[in-house]
């Protein structure tokens, strides 16, 4: 399998000097790239480097400025999405496009252009998702989805096309190792059967793994085209960012650190508030000072809904279920957890964390302005714009988050940057507790590692950290002990010494039935 | 072929601005061909409409004293409106606050002093906000849409008013007439300028609440609340903030302004409660607030433009023989080119082509491959 047009087969897909100006900005500049049939092709770059922009000038959301894209020998010329799934090309986008009020069934029936029966369409999905092994519940509202279920919807949705190309943006950022792995057996299966992939991702290992070939683009432009396999991972780095990449460095915990713990949660219950979240089952969890803990688990187990019980989004019926700082904070609402030195990123970057259109100073405010209110509001309830304005760019600078304008709506932000804005907002009040729920989720590498490092950094000097993360890669970098999430009951803490990728991922599937807190539920 | 609305990458700032204007100027020229339909020399229709009664000085009284409601309301509407608060229930809020507001002057005709009045507007103020303070209740208790409930509690409170004119407030000295007792001296609002004109004070508390509540929007957390909860829930909560408490704000601060406009309207410009206080100002202050573009300055301006509009209804009644409906019309199509130019700044309309020449494009492909 091979990208070389002189391997005697003609290229599916080929695209000459495809070039997109944005204004003043160029964002693709002259951009080649050839798919042969049959092959998985990595797309390779930081955030920024005009992946999504090319990618959606391949799909039809988006129009080049300049160039040519060829399919299967012959120009064409993709104007929407729809010519582009006439053709034969598939998207699964990073942020997905469904719509939460209806169900799986309904949203994938929605982009078929056909005159089927709903239920036609959700028997179709159920059988396309089993024999992919995506299982999926055709019936489900996507609202109530994890973001992992989600994607699978928009996978089986893009299968269900028949594609001759599939294009997937960051597709494992969202999976366990074993979803992952069981990801690249669907991708292998479906390069055997003759269908092209067009692989967006950081994750370089896995590139390496099932990638044929790789094209590199850096601040818009082709760095390198490659194969994969003959590069290490190091190579890879370089080709994209442009130099070395330093991962997260994991000091051991000091010998002499103290023990108090800073956030203690006992016997935590929560039942489903509506039909599709999960009950929450008995939680107990300890948080020293110095100390992170990282909850692994697959996409909805629970996650969400326990980091709403900690946030105070939720709040609990007995004060003694959530301790913060040795103060009982169950009847606490998530202001007054923050003046005991708590602070939370959620795992949804817009519309959560942060509010799309406001400019990144007032996101500053939202989750400040309890606990730094002296600084940022004035007498009478005055917002104070200039120190506002001040402490953002202090934020952008020490989290390295680039921006196009000066105080930018945050909806205007790459993920990544946006990413690093959320976390440097709580960073910067160095808190005593941070609970943070997917910290890098599609986040590209260089941001990944600021942002890891960066908690490690708040451990050390004497915070405690709750990661929730789907990463195991990154659970293994930064946490002093793992415990796994899974429907709605929490494992006890394997200290990092004892923790493998096997032990951990057993448990994430819920086969490990030593673990109390399991025998405590079903005895 | 059909049409397609595709979402704009970025808005336009400068057309963000011009929008109203634009939707001004859209709704002349549809004005235009409407009098020239009715056989009215579009000229000088649009002349008694738009530009008389600008150039009488008795007139621009008349033109604050309804700018005055449409301005209060507008602006109390707008904090509803950004906190994704859908009260449409404004006409109702400012009957009862008439009504609250009158319960001093027509039950306690005896008691004159110079209490009464700052009185009346605060029992007017409390009326109107407890008014709104039902679907308020409704909505946050038990997620009620507000838009129907706000709007069917209009029609009980005109039916509430009509009840009593014409029963227990009638006035004993009113030869039956529908009407209540009228104000005595001391629970009339007084005249801004008497010599020249009827404004009244209501005019002037329309100004001051506009530039409270922008101050209010535009500088404060409380503003900010307003935003982060009406643009993005989830963030809002995230931050702290409570929707239910603040769709009791919400509501409460716009039901008090209708209240306030309510009474105003009765003790400055009517005298006494009548079946009809209103031409529906409540309803008509609902275009002010989007035409305002939901800033409260902007809400001034706007609800002096509206204002206009039933007053060149009046003049056109009068000088060229239409109907005073044609106001409504006006106001109609104002909203209608508000709105759409509003959509216009965040969609472009894009026509797409009949499936039939995709399809071959699709068969060129394929006998290619």
């Amino acid at each position: 399998m091979n990208t070389t047009l002189d391997s005697g087969r003609a290229p599916l897909l080929q695209a000459r000097g495809l070039t997109k100006h944005f204004g003043a900005v160029t964002a693709c500049d002259a951009i080649d790239l050839t798919i042969a049939p049959g092959e998985i092709h990595a797309l390779l770059g930081e955030n920024g480097a005009g992946k999504s922009t090319f990618v959606k000038m391949l799909f039809g959301a988006l129009e080049p400025s300049a160039g040519s894209i060829n399919w299967q020998g012959k120009r064409v010329e993709i104007d929407n999405p729809a010519a582009a799934r006439r053709l034969g090309i598939g998207m699964v986008f990073q942020h997905f496009s469904l719509f939460d009020a209806l169900t799986a069934a309904e949203n994938i029936l929605l982009s078929l252009d056909t005159d089927e029966p709903p239920s036609s369409v959700a028997e179709r999905a159920r059988e396309v998702s089993n024999a992919y092994g995506l299982p999926l519940d055709p019936y489900a509202h996507v609202g109530d989805l994890s973001v992992g279920e989600r994607q699978r919807i928009e996978i089986v949705r893009c299968l269900l096309q028949d594609p001759q190309l599939i294009i997937l943006d960051e597709p494992t950022s969202v999976l366990t190792p074993q979803e992952a792995d069981r990801l690249f057996e669907t991708l292998e299966r479906l390069r055997a059967e003759g269908r092209s992939i067009l692989y967006i991702s950081h994750r370089l290992e896995e590139v390496k793994r099932i990638c044929d070939s790789a094209t590199v683009l850096r601040q818009g432009k082709v760095v390198g085209h490659c194969d994969p396999s003959k590069e290490t991972a190091a190579s890879l780095a370089r080709l994209m960012v442009g130099d070395e990449v330093e991962g997260a460095r994991r000091q051991p915990k000091p010998v002499e650190a103290g023990r108090r713990p800073l956030l203690h949660v006992k016997n935590l219950n929560r039942p489903a508030a509506h039909p599709f979240a999960v009950t929450l089952h008995d939680i107990d969890l300890t948080v020293h000072e110095n100390e992170i803990l990282g909850i692994a688990g697959v996409a909805g187990n629970g996650q969400g809904e326990l980091f709403e019980a900690i946030s105070g989004e939720a709040t609990q019926d007995q004060p003694s279920v959530i301790q913060l700082c040795g103060t009982e904070a169950g009847l606490l609402d998530i202001s007054k957890r923050r003046r005991l030195g708590a602070a939370f990123v959620p795992e949804e970057r817009l519309g959560h964390a942060a509010a799309p259109n406001l400019p990144l100073s007032l996101n500053l405010l939202l989750s400040r302005h309890q606990t730094d209110g002296r600084a940022y509001i004035g007498s009478a309830g005055f917002i104070r714009n200039s120190a506002l304005a001040r402490a953002a760019a202090r934020i952008c600078e020490a989290m390295d988050v680039r921006k196009g304008a000066a105080d930018p709506a945050a909806s205007s932000l790459s993920g990544g940057n946006l990413q690093k804005f959320v976390i440097g907002r709580e960073l910067d009040r160095s808190p005593s507790v941070l609970v943070v729920n997917q910290p890098t989720w599609g986040v590209d590498a260089g941001a990944a590692a600021r942002i890891r490092n960066a908690l490690i950094a708040l451990a050390r000097s004497g915070s405690a950290v709750l990661v929730i993360s789907q990463d195991l890669d990154e659970l293994f970098e930064i946490s002093d002990a793992i415990c796994v999430m899974h429907h709605g009951h929490l494992s006890r803490p394997v200290p990092i010494e004892e923790a493998t990728f096997e032990k951990i991922g057993l448990l994430m599937g819920g086969s490990d039935a030593s673990e109390p807190g399991i025998l405590e539920e079903t005895a | 072929m059909r049409l397609e609305l595709v979402r704009r990458p970025r808005q336009s700032a400068l057309f963000s601005v011009l929008s109203p204007f634009i939707a001004l100027a859209l709704t002349l020229i549809a004005g235009a061909i409407m009098f020239a339909f009715l056989g009215k020399n579009p000229v000088t229709a649009l002349y008694y409409f738009f530009i008389e009664p600008l150039l009488e000085v008795w007139s621009l009284h008349e033109l604050a004293v309804k700018a005055a409601p449409l301005i209060l309301i507008g602006v109390g509407l707008s904090i509803c409106y950004l906190s994704n608060n859908w009260n449409i229930g404004a006409e109702g809020q400012f009957i009862i606050g008439a009504i609250t507001g009158s319960i001093l002057p027509i039950l306690f005709p005896e008691w004159q002093n110079a209490f009464v009045l700052p009185l009346m507007l605060l029992m007017g103020m409390l009326g109107g906000a407890a008014y709104a303070s039902i679907p308020a209740f409704l909505k946050a208790r038990f997620s009620t849409n507000e838009i129907l409930t706000s709007l069917m509690l209009v029609y009980v409170a005109q039916l509430f008013l009509d009840w009593l004119v014409r029963g227990p407030w009638r006035n004993p000295e009113g030869f039956n007439f529908p009407e209540s007792r009228n104000f005595h001296a001391d629970a009339i609002l007084p005249e801004i300028l008497p010599a020249s004109g009827r404004a009244h004070w209501g005019f002037a508390f329309a100004i001051i609440a506009a530039v409270l509540l922008w101050f209010v929007l535009a500088k404060t957390l409380k503003g900010f609340e307003v935003k982060v909860i009406g643009q993005s829930p989830r963030a809002g909560r995230f931050g702290g903030f409570s929707r239910a408490r603040m769709i009791m704000f919400a509501f409460l601060v716009s039901g008090a302004l209708a209240g306030l406009a309510g009474i105003s309207e009765v003790s400055g410009a009517i005298g006494q409660l009548r079946p009809t206080i209103s031409p529906g100002y409540g309803f008509t202050a609902i275009i002010v607030a989007f035409l305002g573009r939901l800033n409260p300055l902007g809400i001034v301006a706007a609800g002096l433009v509206l204002a206009l509009s039933y007053l060149g209804g009046e003049a056109a009644q009068i000088s060229i023989g239409v109907s005073d409906k044609v106001a409504r019309a006006f106001q109609g199509m104002l909203l209608f080119f508000v709105l759409a130019c509003d959509m216009l700044i965040h969609y472009r309309v894009r026509l797409v082509r009949s499936p039939v020449r995709d399809a071959t494009a699709f068969e060129g492909v394929e006998k290619n491959a």
